[in-house]
């Protein structure tokens, strides 16, 4: 048999059928579905294409079987990959499962067994519940035995299929029966040679029909000798498939190959299957017995990889991110080589390669990519003094050498550090001079080291024009290499419309995700490709240009005035604004950090190393399950050793007081007289022209003069200690797990803020004291009551932070400090104000007019120019 | 024009050129700023639950405002229309308490939007207007638990979601829907049981109508809700031997277009694609400009990846014009020949070439 046609034979699982296998029987008749799970897992990951259900046993509600067995695998990605065959002889237990299964599915069987008619009715179900079928050799007569009626009533189905319900050929199977051989009746010494001979004549007559089979029936005598029905199997196949067998029932996880047979054995089941010669069974049977052996070997853990070659090894632990032997296989790598660098250039490069293909074609993830640096890096940390000591002082030659920098007014740098390893595992140079870096420092890097391109990233809004900013001074200095720009609130129509035009020396392209960088950046730096790719996208930005340019046109804005009109309205007739259990200001100092870590959402943990997916269902995501799961194990210990060494320390603070709305701002109280006001929030309202309300925040606090009502703030950071923390492992060569300690400070933070404005809505504020709500109802925000933070959606302008920190006396209280572009420095902190009425919502400003921006200046006594720097993107004009 | 004669234009139609379906119903509605005393009518005035919120009992009620959309979108440019009756089942409907309405409601939401697309095709007959009869997911979902604890338990069965889909389906065939939309697909097996559920009314003796189904990829994971991939998802369906095949909902245009591009490579049938005018923004509100959108889909035509365009949530007559207009004189897609095999699926595509 050539590989090619047994490649290309598929393996359906016979495993989770009970008449062929007692195992999974007794599973189903004691109910351990989860075990009978297993089973079928076991047989996808052994190979099996398609999963064979049978549950025909007189003892069993078979159907609800069926029913039941199909619905648990639809909840199992790993097996619900594969499609499903339906098999049973009662057609009403097919149907049920029809019913279960969302893909296409295989019926096995209908069949001629009871007339035309049925037959056709079946047939016609199967078309509208949209499956493929298995149709036996079977008719009115009965069961097919020689070549010539297998042919005979495939044939008649055939036609009856295709001509009367119009059924597509390519769909339909069939089944023209093994039997068994070898029973010591001389009739059934032809079996097999009959399937095989009946098989090439169906696939000569009926164009597109498949042929299958379940083979185990075929060495049934021999129940008890394994080895001697697995070569029975084996050569069966061998011949079966040559005649154009498409398809069997087997034991995917045991399929042997033909070649791999002793001769003698080989021969011996040959004679049988192909009816060679009058004594054939009784020499098998004579022969059957020295085969018998052992049962299956025993399972052993997979460490294989350890006997091959030093290269191999250094590849296998890079790919597989395993640490565990990779100084002592360097070190083996290094004797061979005439020089160190030899080591490097060599073998650890051809495994980053091997990484980077991977990663490149979907077959790795970020995670993985991340973990395979730390095995570099801790390989040429070896590698290092030697090369010293050699003196050769030459480094080895990257792709490349890229400036990195979070700018100035920005302290976000968890994407841009996992970009840093990503692009040195491409072997890039990456000198990545950290967060808060203003333009100059940016610029002077670059033209030191001869930088072949640079990349900026941030998070925070303001941060777009700094890197605006920093473009232009790239130009001004004369620079010429190619500006990458990536971080959350960058993208590609900022990047063509702002950044680009003020950089035209050079190129300019959006990153969208770390996986992009790579690619990017290769296509950047190569003198293949690179003037092509800098074109490509430079007529990319022009055409968003003219898009956004239209796009501006098309968007009508109501004037100031109307919107106000059309403010959102709340009732306050008969409504008592609830009264927070204190005013002014609590602290929270070192809060317990393991009631932080359960209140985690870790979704987005997941998404900032580009896994996208719900927690917990990512864990078992066939596409990134894996990655998922193993960044997890990863995650889990280090976030427990935060919590039990106390790596962080979170400190907080919540200030109520009393305040009332004034047209759009709202004015803070120093005390319940409410005859002195100690701060003004300045809201900003929507000026979309639309028929539901133009909201504003101010809109969910009392006007002055109507209620007694409350605002309240907070300010919260779990980022102390992080940075030290992260250094350790960040010097040690692991930048895996730094990064992961800067996402789990981001996580904590976070959770710290929904811990406390929880506790504000039961207990601070107190208005909602009986709040039963899970924690996915709890990040589905079903609670009453809302938290905006300046710098988001509901009030764009960052600078507010400044008037929230002053009054919840923050620094002092918290350690977080506000950088120039107000962003909160350690950058794992949140903060942000509360409002209790039951309507108030989470909005987006969206564009504001003029007429806004001049009223809003007024309201904060600033020039026009200072605030229209700071709300630049939401300018509409 | 009978049905058959509106059927045959369709089909040439989409051989010249590349359709335009309409967009949002449910941001238009709410537009209105209709009360409980609008959505109730003198019909409901007496109904014991609030009904406000209930779109598609406007058919019955505000039939003015259901009109009144067809005709925004019509005049935006839109060849077809879609009834107003994405809920409009007994599962959908038993939320307000409303499943003895459902046969009539759907029947005067079909009636509505007939009477729409006739007055416009009157108006100018080179450019033919037709109905495409809404069938939506409904809340419940077949492939999925609802009980974390009990994964193989099941909200609904499939003959519950069968028999919503069939009487929905022949209500819709009798007021005179051109075609059937079976859209925003998350579970394909609710897919399947109203595939069959539409199939199965030619056992009563109903004229078959063509059939598109547009599937919905929820995520950047390129998945269904229900897991499968677009592949896996084309090879579950196309035994409905689909007029159209597509995916709504979900996603912009920018999201979207990979998974068309992989519908618009293995699908040998239409290929439609009505994405969200981008992703909501943090309020569930949506920001993409009529112009953005249109420039995507104009990309997507000259491309040939597309015969059927349009819009789902948040896409206004506004954007609906701008689509038109970009598509304007683009060739339409041709459709693959694609070799015989048996193709099946789970959640990912099998095929035996």
């Amino acid at each position: 048999m050539s590989a090619a046609n047994r490649s290309i034979f598929v393996n359906v699982g016979e495993r989770t059928n009970v008449t062929g296998s007692a195992k999974f029987r007794k599973l189903i008749a004691e109910g351990d579905y989860n075990a009978a799970l297993s089973v079928a897992r076991q047989q996808v990951e052994a190979g099996a294409q398609i999963i064979d259900v049978n549950m025909d046993e007189g003892l069993l509600d078979s159907q609800a079987a069926m029913v039941k067995f199909l619905n648990l695998i639809a909840a199992e990605p790993d097996i619900a990959r594969a499609p499903i065959m339906i098999d049973s002889s009662k057609w009403s237990i097919i149907e049920a499962g029809l019913k279960c299964v969302q893909g296409k599915a295989i019926v096995n069987s209908i069949s001629l067994k009871a007339g035309e008619a049925e037959f056709l009715q079946q047939a016609k179900a199967c078309l509208r519940y949209g499956a493929a079928v298995v149709v036996m050799a079977f008719d009115e007569q009965g069961q097919a035995d020689t070549a010539a009626r297998k042919v005979e009533i495939c044939a008649r189905a055939y036609k009856l299929l295709t001509e009367k319900v119009n059924f597509p050929p390519e769909d339909i199977i069939f089944d023209p029966n093994i039997f068994a051989v070898a029973t010591g009746i001389e009739e059934h010494n032809n079996y097999a040679l009959d399937f095989i001979e009946a098989t090439k004549e169906i696939k000569r007559q009926l164009p597109y029909a498949r042929v299958s089979g379940g083979v185990s029936n075929v060495s049934f005598s021999f129940r008890g000798n394994e080895p001697v029905r697995r070569a029975i199997h084996g050569v069966f196949l061998y011949h079966a498939i040559a005649a154009g067998m498409d398809m069997g029932i087997v034991n995917a996880g045991d399929l042997p190959v033909y070649d791999d047979i002793p001769v003698e054995l080989r021969d011996a089941v040959e004679d049988v299957v192909l009816n060679r010669r009058p004594d054939a069974t009784e020499r098998l049977v004579d022969l059957a017995p020295k085969y018998k052996g052992d049962k299956a070997e025993a399972r052993v853990v997979d460490l294989k990889w350890r006997d091959q070659p030093v290269a191999e090894r250094l590849a296998h632990a890079l790919v597989h991110g395993v640490t565990d032997w990779i100084v002592e296989d360097t070190e083996t790598a290094r004797l061979a080589a005439d020089r160190p660098l030899h080591v490097i250039e060599g073998p650890l490069m051809d495994g980053m390669n091997r990484v980077g293909d991977l990663f490149g074609a979907g077959k790795m993830f970020l995670p993985q990519v991340v973990k395979s640096a730390r095995v570099m890096k801790q390989a040429v940390a070896h590698l290092l003094p030697f090369m010293e000591a050699e003196k050769a002082g030459q480094v080895r030659q990257a792709n490349g050498r890229i400036i990195m920098a979070t700018v100035k007014g920005d302290v976000h740098d968890i994407g841009k550090n996992i970009v840093g390893v990503v692009l040195q595992c491409n072997n890039y140079e990456v000198i990545d001079l950290g967060v808060m870096v203003p333009a100059d420092r940016i610029i002077d890097a670059a033209i030191e080291h001869q930088a072949d391109a640079v990349g900026l990233s941030g998070l925070i809004t303001p941060s777009l024009d700094e890197m605006v900013f920093v473009a232009s001074e790239m130009q001004r200095r004369g620079l010429n290499v190619p500006l990458l720009i990536g971080g959350a609130t960058t993208s590609k129509t900022h990047t063509a419309v702002k950044i680009e035009p003020a950089y035209q020396a050079g190129s300019t392209t959006y990153v969208l995700d770390a996986s992009r960088a790579v690619g990017v950046v290769s296509h950047l730096l190569s003198p293949d490709t690179r003037d092509e790719a800098a074109s490509a996208t430079r007529a990319d930005y022009v055409r968003i240009r003219e898009q956004f340019a239209r796009g501006r046109e098309a968007r009508p804005r109501a004037s100031l005035a109307d919107a106000r009109r059309n403010a959102f309205t709340v009732d306050w007739t008969g409504y008592q604004p609830p009264t927070p259990a204190f005013l002014g200001l609590r602290s929270f100092e070192a809060y317990d950090l393991a009631e932080l870590a359960a209140h985690i959402d870790w979704s987005p943990f997941f998404q900032s190393w580009d896994l996208v997916g719900r927690y917990p269902a990512i864990l078992d995501d066939d596409v990134v399950g894996e990655a998922a799961r193993a960044l997890w194990a990863d995650a889990r210990p280090l976030l427990d050793r935060i919590v039990a060494e106390n790596r962080f320390t979170a400190r907080g603070v919540i200030g109520f007081w009393p305040a009332n709305a004034v047209g759009d701002d709202i004015v803070v109280y120093g005390d319940e007289t409410r005859s002195a006001s100690v701060a003004t929030f300045h809201t900003l309202r929507q000026q979309m022209d639309k028929s539901s309300a133009n909201t504003a925040l101010s809109d969910f606090v009392a006007p002055v003069g109507v209620a007694r009502d409350y605002i309240g703030g907070f300010a919260v950071t779990a980022g102390h200690g992080e940075t030290e923390f992260a250094r350790g492992f960040r010097d040690a060569g692991d930048d895996y797990s730094a990064i992961i300690v800067s996402a789990l400070a981001d996580r904590l933070a976070e959770a710290f803020a929904e811990r406390l404005h929880a506790r504000v809505r039961q207990e601070f504020w107190g208005y909602a004291p009986v709040e039963a709500l899970s924690l996915d109802d709890m990040l589905a925000e079903k609670y009453v009551g809302i938290r905006p933070a300046p710098g988001y959606p509901a009030q764009p302008d960052h600078t507010e932070k400044a008037t929230l920190f002053r009054l919840l006396d923050a620094t002092a209280r918290t350690g977080i400090s506000l950088t120039e572009s107000f962003a909160m420095f350690p950058a794992a902190a949140v903060s942000g104000l509360y409002f209790s009425h039951p309507k108030a919502h989470y909005f987006g400003v969206g564009k504001i007019d003029r007429d806004q921006v001049a009223d809003y200046a007024a309201r904060k006594g600033w020039d026009l120019s200072e605030v229209e720097r700071w709300l630049a993107p939401i300018l509409a004009y | 024009m009978t049905r058959s004669d509106r059927i045959k234009a369709l089909k040439v139609a989409a051989t010249q050129r590349i359709l335009v379906l309409d967009g949002a119903w449910g941001v238009m509605i709410q537009r209105e700023s209709l009360s409980e005393a609008d959505f109730r009518g003198s019909a409901f005035a007496g109904h014991n639950l609030p009904l406000k919120g209930n779109n598609d009992i406007l058919c019955l009620t505000r039939p003015d405002v259901v009109t009144g959309l067809h005709d925004a979108y019509f005049a935006a440019g839109a060849d077809i229309s879609e009834t107003n009756t994405f809920s409009a089942t007994t599962i959908g409907q038993a939320d307000y308490g409303l499943e003895s309405a459902v046969y009539e409601l759907n029947l005067a939401a079909a009636r509505l939007g007939r009477e729409a697309a006739d007055r416009w095709t009157a108006r100018d007959p080179s450019k033919p207007r037709f109905i495409a009869g809404s069938i939506g997911p409904t809340n419940r979902t077949l492939s999925i638990s609802p009980d974390v604890n009990d994964p193989g338990a099941r909200a609904v069965t499939f003959d519950e979601v069968y028999q919503a889909y069939r009487e929905q389906a022949r209500a819709l065939h009798e007021g005179g829907v051109d075609m059937f939309l079976i859209e925003t697909v998350f579970d394909t097996l609710n897919a399947k049981a109203a595939i069959k559920a539409v199939l199965d009314l030619e056992d009563d003796g109903l004229e078959p109508l063509p059939i598109w189904i547009s599937g919905t990829i929820t995520d950047r994971s390129g998945r269904t809700l229900s897991g499968q991939t677009a592949e896996a998802f084309w090879n579950a369906i196309k035994h409905a031997r689909p007029f159209a095949v597509g995916f709504n909902c979900a996603l912009g245009a920018e999201l979207m277009r990979p998974h068309v591009a992989e519908l618009s490579r293995i699908a040998d049938t239409l290929v439609s694609a009505y994405p969200n005018a981008g992703l909501p923004n943090a309020f569930g509100g949506y920001d993409e400009t009529p112009c953005e959108t249109a420039c995507f889909i104009d990309e997507w035509a000259q491309s040939g990846l597309v015969n059927i365009v349009g819009g789902c949530c948040g896409v206004t007559p506004d954007h609906i014009a701008h689509i038109a207009r970009a598509v304007q004189g683009v060739p339409p897609r041709i459709p693959p020949v694609r070799p015989r095999a048996l193709r099946l699926s789970g959640l990912e595509p099998f095929e035996l070439a």
